[in-house]
């Protein structure tokens, strides 16, 4: 992250009347259990690549979610790299609604490269 | 016979006297406005199986037609003093109190003054009564009954915000107790409200969901499972006006960490409980006036429909945030205490 330097800032706000919602409609269409999801961060407890890196499920499926996808992988610098996990699938052990959580990262993953191409 | 007073013809005031009525004790019942039932005849549906209000209140009122309950309507008590803090001497012969309700004497009162919901002109920057798309949840309620949920120029809304904890868990307004009730109604109403608009999309912003009775947790996945209820942890700190009488709300994603905006053309404010006037007058004049302006019970555990006032007890929402059925069971509570103590 550059700290200092003389780049423009961008806003940091979500802004919900400008998010591309198809995006959390089709991640909802291939992973129905995901709207169960009530934010427990149970997932990114016990996420292995988590516990390594700065990778943290939670925060990358609510940015997904509100539309804010260029901070997500396969971009150049993303703020959560989605390659980072490495589909071992305690996620979705421990999770309390049981949400697929790891149909929902390769599912993120694929609408990504879907988007970009 | 001793002659027994009941304060407030709610759902406990009502359960309490139709008890006492039919197990043969004469009752007179007292209620400001001109009908009984009123924070329930507001009501389109109850948590949590969606029973008609109307129907709940109809078999409510029916308990009512029992001779020895005398239903006082358009009778406000402003004064409920016992004889040791009036000053007068028409003590009994067992040496109890006498109570003076407005002119009258009792030997038993019940205080079933009940609650009022929130005055959102309050949270001034959630511009209630300044932006025309800014509604409280019994104005929502109300759209909801009447079939006709619209934005404020008077067409099908394409999206509506729900906000919890309005007037509860908030120090600035001087309640720092949870209401206990908002949170399902917020979520018994986003269910309506897709019911009735199914294209509509429906935000529900929270600090925390206290899904805590029986169905409750039920229904908030219902929500989400069913209806697509949109459910974003952070409380909206301020709402403006858009130039075409839409509402514009920020907040934080507090499970993201960033700040977030939203226009949307109803924002609905859900809320709280707090004690009503007459809970407030009539329980400061006899001296059990408890925090918040609640009446306050002898003991929370073993005497709650008891009050430290010797004939007075108190039952419902005048002592907290209480549900109907909460309320019901603690007028029969009540209804019980008084008769033990005949």
């Amino acid at each position: 992250m550059n700290r200092f330097g003389f780049q423009i800032s961008t806003a940091r706000s979500i802004d919900l009347d400008r998010a591309d919602a198809k995006l959390r409609q089709r991640l909802l269409e291939a992973v129905p259990s995901y709207r169960y999801c009530i934010g427990c961060g149970g997932c990114t407890a016990t996420c292995s690549a988590g516990a390594f890196t700065d990778f943290n499920i939670r925060k990358t499926h609510f940015l997904f979610s509100r539309g804010e996808v260029d901070k997500l992988s396969p971009t150049p610098m993303p703020d959560v790299d989605l390659n980072k996990c490495m589909l071992c699938g305690k996620c979705t052990l421990v999770c309390p609604r049981g949400v697929n959580t790891r149909g929902l990262i390769m599912q993120m993953r694929q609408l990504l490269v879907n988007k970009q191409s | 016979m001793k002659q027994i007073a009941i304060l407030g013809a709610g759902p406990a005031g009502i359960e309490a006297a139709s008890l006492l009525a039919s197990l043969g004790h004469p009752v007179t019942l007292y209620e400001k406005e001109s009908e009984p039932l009123g924070n329930i005849t507001d009501k389109a549906f109850l948590f949590p199986n969606f029973a008609d209000a109307q129907e709940v209140a109809v078999t409510m009122r029916a308990k009512l037609d029992n001779p020895n309950i005398t239903l006082r309507c358009n009778t406000e008590v402003t004064q409920l003093l016992p004889s040791y803090i009036a000053g007068f001497q028409e003590e009994n012969l067992t040496g109890t109190p006498v109570w003076k309700v407005n002119d009258e004497l009792y030997d038993i009162v019940l205080l079933a003054t009940g609650y009022t919901p929130f005055d959102a002109h309050r949270k001034e920057e959630l511009g209630y009564g300044i932006y025309p798309g800014v509604h409280t949840s019994l104005e929502m309620e109300k759209m909801i009954r009447e079939k006709r949920i619209i934005n404020s120029v008077g067409d099908s809304p394409k999206r509506i915000v729900f906000l919890q904890c309005v007037g509860s868990r908030d120090e600035k307004s001087g309640n720092h107790y949870c209401s206990k009730l908002c949170c399902v109604t917020a979520v018994k109403q986003a269910i309506e409200a897709k019911k009735q608009l199914p294209y509509c999309e429906v935000y529900v912003f929270y600090m925390d969901l206290r899904m805590w009775g029986q169905g409750f947790e039920e229904m908030y996945r219902t929500a989400q499972q069913d209806y697509g209820v949109n459910f974003i942890r952070g409380r909206i700190s301020e709402a403006g006006g858009t130039f075409d009488g839409r509402v514009q709300i920020k907040a934080e994603d507090t499970l993201l960490g960033r700040p977030m905006k939203m226009t949307s053309d109803l924002l609905v404010l859900m809320v709280g409980m707090e004690a009503s006037k007459g809970t407030r007058e009539l329980a400061t004049q006899c001296r059990i006036c408890g925090e918040y302006g609640f009446a306050q019970s002898k003991d929370p555990h073993l005497h709650d429909c008891q009050s430290d006032a010797p004939g007075l007890y108190v039952a419902g929402a005048c002592k907290r945030p209480m549900t109907l059925s909460d309320s019901i069971n603690d007028g029969r509570s009540a209804a019980y205490e008084i008769l033990t103590s005949l």
